[in-house]
């Protein structure tokens, strides 16, 4: 524990890092995969396939592969897709070409995720609420914005943590496609003290077991309040 | 060793797989011509570890199997090849073991400590450097070599040192001390899985530099010649020993002794030279390895 605590700095920007990949990708899935979803329900042909067909690729590929992809495959194809663009500096933080790799592999992977959890709540919402909205004389947007999404999004609290926690888990890939987050020094602190490794293994779990009971505790502040009466 | 690289990205739908595919043209293990001992079983005495291992006829080596010119195999390998490899076959071959009846099994920096300590490796050679924190765990004997720090570029840059790097992204692997090392000296680090892919990131330009040990570096300079380079001083020292479990402290004496006589006879010389000399490194003299305890 001692190799932990004689680093807090190091063992906290690691965690920084978690937390900044998490946040970016999931506010960026969360958009992705509510488009998806309505895309998925909605009266256009084309898109329900493009968003099925999007689902079953991504949700079936390894997240390491589309890691892969974003590091080695997709800069050979299209220059700008190396991300070497960005170069963002906030305090101690580095926003580079490999944190933005990160977060858009987490974001297109989890976006596929949360396009179904959302669907699983609009599959919820029953079908003569839509058609109620629509003999209103609601156009598609309408309907979906007004009165289905926000019954959808009720139901769909409890899957959607569910997703949320596993992207927060899921960052910890970026460690070695070069963002320094807490695997990433995890990784670090058991090569440079050996002998400490139960120690510094049960810091870091602990460490992501705090942020998992966070996203948990706001899951279940949101169920309660968005609670269908 | 050359290697002939076939890149492959494959497109479809916006996502795709890439795929690198290495194939070796024209395996040359040569080495050094280490001589199997017959009978080795009786010069050690009862009860030690060399003793069974001798007995059994069987040794497991753990060694790195993607670091050119220290410890190296592909898929078409039945054997690997490099440095630590060759120190490998000189312990093996005092105790009467022939190179293709080791047992060779991969070893990464995170699970050493662990392999030894459960026994499902006997001996460590995967640039292995010697630590307190790691002597806290496991045996470590040596150093059988010294090597330091440095940066591979590409062949037309003007990066000279880690000065000309200050605050810029240079690559190494998660979790190594070369990492830790290049954080140091006021780099921004960017930790990849193996140093393969490092490489790629320098040679696609991601990153200006990637930095571990020169004997690593000179050995994926050798495998890009005229792309890539090894430059700048070396800004860390790394005592590179063999690791064995702390359960036969009689193997570091035996390993110390077998090293010094591999090297009185020539042979250390002809590994180096066999393994990391096509790189453009002089052999080094033998360091003068630590006293074993007890």
């Amino acid at each position: 524990m001692d190799a932990v605590l004689d680093n807090v700095d190091l063992y906290l920007k690691g965690f920084g890092y978690t937390i900044f990949l998490f946040l970016v990708s999931a506010a960026i899935s969360l958009v992705l995969g509510t488009l998806l979803a309505a895309a998925r329900v909605g009266p256009v042909a084309v898109l329900r396939t493009f968003a099925s067909a999007y689902v079953a690729l991504v949700r079936n590929t390894p997240l390491v592969i589309i890691f892969l992809f974003f590091q080695l495959g997709a800069g050979k194809i299209f220059d700008w897709l190396r991300f070497g663009w960005v170069d963002i500096h906030i305090g101690p933080f580095d926003f580079t070409s490999f944190f933005t790799a990160a977060v858009a592999a987490l974001s297109l992977y989890s976006s596929a995720f949360v396009c179904e959890s959302i669907r699983a709540g609009v599959n919820s919402v029953g079908l003569g609420q839509a058609e109620a909205a629509r003999a209103i004389g609601l156009p598609f947007s309408g309907v979906m914005s007004q009165v289905v999404l926000p019954q959808a999004f009720r139901a769909s609290v409890p899957p959607l943590a569910s997703t949320f926690i596993a992207l927060l888990k899921n960052t910890s890939v970026a460690g070695v496609f070069g963002v320094l987050d807490a695997a990433a020094r995890m990784k670090g602190f058991t090569n440079d003290h050996a002998d400490q490794r139960w120690g510094i293994f049960i810091a870091f779990a602990l460490g992501y077991m705090f942020l998992v009971a966070i996203v948990s505790a706001i899951a279940s502040v949101l169920e309660r309040r968005w609670r269908v009466v | 060793m050359r290697l002939i690289r076939t890149k492959a990205v494959v497109a479809g739908l916006g996502l795709a797989l890439s795929l690198v595919a290495c194939g070796d043209a024209g395996s040359d293990s040569e080495g050094a011509d280490v001589e199997v001992k017959e009978d080795a079983a009786s010069e050690f005495d009862d009860g030690t570890r060399m003793k069974e291992l001798a007995d059994a006829g069987k040794v497991k080596i753990g060694v790195k199997f993607d670091q050119p010119g220290l410890g190296f195999k592909d898929a078409a390998d039945d054997i690997p090849t490099g440095f630590d490899v060759e120190m490998a076959k000189i312990l093996a071959a005092d105790l009467g073991i022939a190179e293709d009846e080791v047992e060779w099994i991969e070893t990464i920096s995170d699970n050493r400590e662990p392999f030894l300590q459960d026994g499902t490796v006997d001996l460590v050679l995967a640039s292995y450097s010697i630590n307190e924190e790691r002597r806290a765990v496991v045996g470590q004997a040596g150093p059988y070599l010294v090597t330091g720090q440095q940066l591979l570029v590409p062949e037309d840059s003007d990066v000279e040192s880690t000065d000309d790097l200050q605050g810029k992204e240079v690559c190494s692997v998660t979790g190594s001390t070369s990492l830790d090392n290049a954080e140091a000296e006021g780099m921004k680090p960017v930790g990849f899985d193996t140093y393969s892919e490092c490489v790629e990131k320098v040679l696609d330009g991601t990153v200006e530099a990637m930095t571990t040990d020169g004997t690593i570096l000179a050995g994926y300079a050798a495998q890009n010649e005229g792309e890539l380079k090894v430059v700048g001083e070396e800004f860390s020292e790394e005592n590179i020993g063999v690791g064995y479990s702390k359960d036969h402290p009689e193997m570091c004496q035996w390993i110390v002794d077998t090293i010094t006589q591999a090297h009185e006879d020539g042979l250390y010389d002809d590994a180096f030279k066999a393994t990391l000399g096509p790189s453009g490194v002089d052999t080094p003299e033998l360091p003068e390895m630590d006293a074993c305890e007890s």
